[in-house]
């Protein structure tokens, strides 16, 4: 069990929600806005969804988010996440870190 | 176990020796072989035991391979197992050509007849249902694309058999008795009289040198034959089950379920939940006596997901898989879905996950 305790952190949540740094590729959608970007790095399967879906909520109808993740599986779950509610996945693209940047479009 | 036990009073000796007792050893070999060759569609001759279906799978695509000379290239489905995707590399010394799959996990059909058609394909290799999702695939047109092309088809057979009829088409099988209710220990490779393979390895021609516990065979037929009289029967009502949970789950918010609803094994689920991870899914559930599996990352131990989740493109995380025993009754089934919602709701809650959508 303590493989997972980083991901039941409640610090875990909050500590890594943090503005992607200039550099980032934070631009994937095209923005460059700090605010459309969630940092996820570090975390495993399903925080990063999480972390992008308590986003979304706060953000208006067709704004660009990019979600930095270095865990595999958020390149399926990215797309199946925008497939099961609503938004459009826009494209994803390997960041200089090794992470991956996914980004979507909020719908409305 | 009775079978077992019957079997080693009777098949303790070496089957290759002459006495008596061997000779007792060897039919009760034959025997198996038989009554295993009368259920793929085949013939003894052409029923080959072997211990694990890793063995099976790695001679199988060798010995294939070793007969067609100058031939490098295999083609496979994008949800393959990984025993068969090691195994085909290890034969090939290179990857294989992927072909990619539907949403509801059937190989594309016309990829496939192209892929086969290139120079240089010494063999396709395709399963016949998948294991995780349940899918069963159009077997008889990629069999008859593989044929068109004269590439011979090697299909994995093992989640299948014993609960669904035999395919017809291939030129090679492998098949595995546990997944049947049989023994662990036995794996069977079927060929037909037509099936070309070359002996890339030590032993006098066998796939497996040394062949396998007879009181094995015999225990992996006996549980065969008895899966084959109740099939229907216990299709039809494990495929009413898994239908009454699939249509309870895809109701319930942020679920994916996942696979084709019709043309599927009658005993397999799989589905996804959006903001749960596999592995606190296992532990709830299994506190409340469902031992489920799960093709999360997170739950088995590995980096990557389930290879089949990703090629069909369904939600990785969260991942529920069920194989239903045949002795699963009625009220097993609503207990579970009783005790889903509760468990979901702990975990995403616990997680933090945002509210979903009405």
């Amino acid at each position: 069990m303590s493989g997972s305790d980083s991901r039941r952190d409640p610090d875990a949540l909050t500590g890594n929600v943090t503005a992607g740094r200039p550099g980032d590729d934070a631009g994937v959608g095209g923005s460059g806005d700090d605010a459309g970007v969630v940092d996820a790095r570090g975390t495993a399967c399903p925080m990063p969804i999480i972390l992008l879906a308590q986003r979304a909520t706060a953000h208006l109808p067709g704004t660009e988010l990019t979600v930095l993740a270095t865990d595999i599986a958020a390149r399926y779950d990215v797309p199946a996440w925008a497939r099961m509610t609503g938004h459009t996945f826009v494209g994803e693209k390997e960041t200089d870190g090794g992470a991956w940047a996914l980004t979507v479009r909020l719908k409305g | 176990m009775e079978a077992v036990s019957a079997g080693l009073a009777d098949g303790w000796a070496d089957p290759a020796r002459l006495n008596s007792e061997s000779r007792r050893a060897r039919t009760l070999l034959d025997a198996s072989r038989d009554a295993i060759a009368d259920v793929l569609g085949t013939r003894m001759e052409h029923v080959h035991l072997v211990p694990t279906p890793h063995l099976a799978f790695e001679r199988i695509t060798a010995g294939v391979a070793a007969a067609r000379r100058g031939c490098d290239r295999a083609v496979v489905g994008a949800t393959e197992r990984d025993a068969l995707m090691d195994a085909v590399q290890s034969a090939l010394g290179r990857e294989p050509d992927v072909v990619a799959v539907s949403r509801l996990g059937h190989i594309d059909v016309e990829a496939f007849a192209a892929a086969v058609s290139q120079v240089g394909v010494a063999f396709a290799a395709v399963q016949h249902a998948n294991q995780e999702i349940g899918t069963i695939q159009h077997l008889g047109t990629l069999a008859e694309s593989a044929h068109a092309a004269g590439v011979p088809l090697i299909v994995d057979a093992t989640a299948s058999i014993g609960h669904v009829a035999a395919p017809s088409g291939w030129d090679a099988l492998v098949a595995h008795a546990a997944d049947w209710g049989g023994p662990a220990g036995v794996a069977v490779i079927a060929t037909t009289p037509h099936t070309r393979w070359l002996p890339v390895w030590a032993g006098r021609g066998e796939f497996a040198p040394g062949g396998v516990n007879p009181a094995l065979a015999l225990a992996a037929a006996v549980a065969l034959q008895e899966r084959m009289e109740d099939i229907d029967a216990t299709d039809a009502r494990l495929r009413e089950y898994i239908t009454t949970i699939r249509q309870a789950v895809a109701g319930m918010d942020g679920i994916d379920v996942v696979g084709d609803p019709d043309q599927r094994l009658a005993h397999v689920l799989t589905f996804s939940c959006l903001y749960a991870d596999g592995e606190a899914l296992v532990s709830e559930l299994d506190r409340a006596g469902f031992a489920i599996g799960s093709g999360s990352a997170c739950a088995s131990g590995t980096l990557e997901p389930s290879r089949v989740l990703a090629a069909v493109g369904a939600l990785t995380h969260g991942n529920v898989r069920l194989a239903l025993h045949p002795g699963v009754r009625q009220e097993d089934i609503q207990a579970f879905l009783d005790e889903l919602p509760g468990a979901l709701e702990r975990i995403r809650s616990r997680l933090g996950a945002p509210r979903l959508a009405p």
